[in-house]
């Protein structure tokens, strides 16, 4: 009867539900078949573009891998490769010292700061490109001013690093001040305590700490300048998209741009892969008990003169004279009558239409993908979980092209229609739903939902009348986030949408492509406006960086 | 007060095994709670307290067994009846109130689409918070929820009601307050309850009977005077409380041993070990015939009593509880006696590791 205490009794952990990850086959904690199927569809509509990809070029493999192994490929990897990295530095060369200057030290008005050098990111890249251009470029405002005969071109790589540059770095200043904010300065007094200098202080204790936050931002950044089309073609540089899009739009033999993006999609892994990496490296929290206090803020003293400077230059450059162009340029378009209001705001429904077919879609999709990997965890489902972030891999553009093939030959009659669009728009922004959703989805006891089920409640009624509710802040900011990326999209949109079917994004690009910049600015202005209230909600839930 | 018309029915669960893969969690449990009683499932975190629970309310599917109420089979070969159609309350250890409904939204959620307003009444009424209905659930001190989570699980009038590790999250001055509420309150809803608990005090002092489970079986049932004073095992005892363990031999329905003498049943015979708890042990300067002399080693102060350390004349040093005064000193020689219930069990292997206590 008896065996010695001591040794039985530690070794059974009291197991909770589906803790031990047997397979769904097997446990009882089997999804219901609806949901599942449901989890299937969303698995397979996130895989398609990158399988069709996959086999247009395993189909073809000959000319796809003569052209991923060619000479001028491998000069448009380093290009690419070049502009992401320089793009990356700089936008953490500005975030690093805003985010410390606006959560660490008495700069006046750093909350507003805060908040006008995040607003940068509602610019398009592609509307701060033709700005750029018509600004400095040539024939330009610049030029206008100084009245003279030539400026150093803006055309190329320094243009597109500059702009690019501008427009990203709030991706990084983001993560940066939400983990400042967090940081414990008890670790900075103890430093210093010890004998360290303020700067030898941040170096040993704070830059640790922040190693996560920048990489995180870091390979936002890189992932966002690998995909861009806008700025890129608009500044002339060649990129890796932009050589996709002018292969695709120039040659009836598609299995060249499908092998060129397939080199992009590697491309974009690597960067995913080189993140992990960083990540797992550097997983840093606090230690000991007790609540982190509020950080200290350091005096500046007479260096908050250059600093506010340097913010206000900062302000100025990507975001004041951004907006007061566009501004000036909408009111002299009205006022002369050469823009008109109804287009635009034919363009605006267009664009909020498949804007927001792609957020409700988007949503559903993750809902479902988010709670079968959050309360019916099974292989099936960490699968399905992790194909739902493929999208995340492609660049929009090669979505796009992946879809086209996929449609001309498999499905003509969804070719060049608006559904098309929308779908691609949903699975190419499906993992942007799916952070929030489950993050949200985890924060709700299963208990709860045990409690429900015991007070009388079916399955189904338990969804509705608890889980609904309790991650509907979720369920929205996942929304918003996918409607915010939808709106802005340009080379999904330019190659998808039918023809004749305009959005704020495609009529930007077609009045700048022949220069007509006073054109383009009341659609800027347009979806400027259209992107800053999501955007504006999620700062406010903090879930801009998910 | 009539706030529910309970039709309270036994509980009774017949060879119920569960594991997680290699691991058993629950491994053949019998149990059988009282219609109207409130039982304590005791035992050390691990030993599948929770998971009876759960599988009870039919969170969990049994690999094999029964469980009834009544004259209902909720589980047994190839049935499984739904957890919303099982008529059973439970309280969960962190409420699990829902965060998006006020205190009257939380306790008539079982009560189907339009809640009895009365009903709902009533029970807050039971719980003492008929004045804040409105509430957010969120707003509610921990001993509130707590009290909420239960008029929410007996709303519905349940046939028995499931409370697991009810008091863990509160602080000790509250918890032994509301103990006595929740006591109160189950025996007048007068419903079949199983509460799980690792706590033996809070065991001892609400339920009418206990089961003390250990690696996934019942070790002993009773009621708390039973398992406390007659201990089945040497490792029920030390679950419960201190205890010393004493060799001694048994013959004829006695039993000597250093001591003193005692009656035992008639069957035990041969060399025996002699459970006492600390505060049965009397010491004295003088004692009753039979007493054993010891030296005063060690002793801890608590306020209102005192834990003194003895050393037997045969080396064995046992404690004695006793009250704070007067106070012993080491050094002191005194006598000591058995003066309360002692538990004679066949002594089996090293007798010291078998008695320490496993928390």
């Amino acid at each position: 009867m008896m065996t010695p205490p001591g040794t039985g009794e530690t070794v059974r952990a009291e197991p909770r539900m589906g803790g031990l990850g047997l397979p769904w086959l097997l446990s009882e904690r089997r999804p219901p078949v609806a949901l599942l199927a449901a989890g299937i569809v969303v698995g397979a509509a996130a895989m398609l573009p990158a399988a069709y990809l996959l086999i247009v070029v395993a189909g073809d493999l000959g000319p796809a891998l003569e052209v991923a192994f060619d000479a001028d490929t491998a000069l448009l990897v380093a290009r690419t490769l070049g502009l992401a990295a320089a793009v990356t530095a700089t936008a953490i060369a500005i975030a690093l010292p805003i985010g410390w200057l606006t959560v660490r030290t008495d700069l006046p008005g750093r909350r507003l700061w805060a908040t006008l050098l995040t607003l940068p990111l509602v610019i398009p890249s592609y509307v701060g490109a033709y700005l750029f251009v018509a600004a400095l470029g040539p024939n330009g405002i610049l030029q206008d001013l100084l009245g003279v005969e030539r400026l150093p071109s803006i055309y190329g790589f320094p243009g597109a690093w500059l702009v690019l540059s501008l427009f990203t770095y709030p991706l990084v200043l983001l993560p940066v001040r939400s983990t400042l904010r967090r940081l414990d300065p008890q670790l900075e007094d103890a430093a210093r305590a010890m004998g360290r200098t303020p700067l030898a202080t941040f170096r040993s204790v704070v830059m640790p700490q922040l190693w996560p936050a920048l990489a995180v931002g870091g390979l936002l950044v890189a992932l966002y300048v690998i995909s861009d089309f806008g700025a890129v073609s608009i500044m002339r540089f060649d990129a890796f998209t932009n050589e996709i899009y002018l292969t695709y739009k120039s040659s009836f033999d598609r299995t060249a741009a499908a092998g060129l993006g397939a080199v992009l999609v590697v491309l974009m892994l690597l960067a995913l892969w080189l993140n992990s990496r960083i990540r797992h490296a550097r997983a840093l929290h606090r230690l000991g008990p007790g609540t982190a206090r509020p950080p200290r803020a350091y005096a500046l003293g007479r260096w908050r003169w250059p600093a506010l400077a340097g913010c206000g230059l900062l302000a100025l450059i990507a975001l004041v004279l951004p907006v007061a162009v566009l501004v000036y340029w909408s009111s002299k378009g009205i006022s002369a009558g050469s823009t008109s209001l109804e287009l635009a705001g034919g363009l605006a429904a267009n664009s909020l239409m498949t804007g927001v077919g792609a957020a409700i879609c988007g949503a559903l999709a993750a809902l479902v993908i988010a709670v079968l990997a959050g309360r019916f965890p099974s292989p099936l489902s960490r699968t399905l979980e992790r194909v739902g972030h493929a999208g995340y891999a492609l660049p929009g553009i090669v979505v796009a092209l992946a879809l086209v093939f996929f449609a001309t030959r498999a499905a003509p009659a969804l070719y060049q229609t608006v559904i098309m669009l929308v779908f691609a728009l949903t699975v190419h922004y499906l993992p942007l739903a799916i952070g929030p959703i489950g993050t949200s989805l985890t924060q709700v006891s299963p208990r709860i939902e045990e409690a429900a089920r015991g007070l009388g409640r079916g399955p189904t009624q338990v969804f509705r009348s608890i889980t609904v509710p309790l991650v509907r802040g979720g369920i929205l900011a996942g929304a918003a986030l996918v409607f915010l990326h939808a709106v802005k999209e340009l080379p999904a949109t330019l190659i998808l949408a039918p023809i004749g079917f305009e959005t704020l994004a495609t009529e930007i690009w077609t009045q700048t492509s022949f220069g007509f910049y006073e054109a383009s600015a009341i659609p800027s202005l347009i979806l400027l406006a259209i992107a800053a209230p999501p955007l504006y909600l999620l700062s406010e839930r903090g879930a801009v960086a998910a | 007060m009539t706030a529910t018309a309970a039709t309270a029915a036994p509980l009774r669960l017949d060879g119920l095994a569960k594991a997680y893969g290699p691991v058993a969690a629950v491994d053949g449990l019998d149990l059988e709670v009282e219609a109207g009683s409130v039982c304590a499932l005791l035992g050390p975190s691990g030993c599948g307290k929770t998971t009876t629970l759960r599988l009870i309310a039919g969170l969990e599917r049994p690999d094999a067994g029964e469980i009834a109420i009544g004259e209902r089979t909720l589980n047994g070969p190839g049935e499984f009846v739904a957890p919303e159609r099982r008529r059973i309350g439970m309280v969960f250890q962190d409420y699990a109130l829902f965060p998006h409904l006020d205190v009257a939204g939380n306790v008539g959620y079982g009560l189907g689409r339009s809640p009895d307003r009365g009903r709902v009444a009533e029970v807050l009424d039971l719980v003492g918070l008929d004045a804040d209905a409105q509430r957010p659930v969120h707003e509610l001190s921990g001993g509130q929820q707590q009290r909420v989570a239960l008029a929410r699980s007996l709303a519905p009038t349940p046939e028995l009601i499931l409370l697991d590790e009810p008091f863990s999250n509160l602080d000790a001055g509250l918890r032994d307050r509301l103990r006595q509420e929740v006591r109160e309150i189950l025996t007048r809803a007068g419903v079949t309850t199983l509460f799980v608990t690792h706590d033996q005090a809070e065991a001892l002092s609400i339920a009418e009977s206990v089961a003390v489970m250990r690696e996934g079986r019942v070790e002993q049932f009773g009621t708390p005077e039973e398992i406390y004073s007659r201990p089945a095992s040497r490792w029920v005892a030390g679950f419960l409380g201190e205890i010393e363990v004493v060799p001694g031999d048994a013959a004829e329905g006695r039993v000597e041993c250093e001591l003193g003498s005692f009656s035992a049943e008639q069957g035990v015979k041969g060399p025996v070990d002699v459970l006492v708890r600390p505060e049965s042990i009397a010491i004295g300067i003088s004692g009753p015939e039979g007493a054993a002399s010891a030296e005063v080693v060690g002793r801890r102060f608590f306020g209102h009593d005192q834990l003194v350390e003895l050393r037997l004349r045969s080396g064995q040093t046992i404690r004695s509880r006793r009250l704070g005064f007067p106070a012993w000193h080491p050094g002191d020689h005194v006598r000591a006696w058995v003066d309360g219930p002692t538990d004679v069990l066949p002594r089996e292997g090293d007798a010291t590791a078998a008695a320490a206590p496993v928390d």
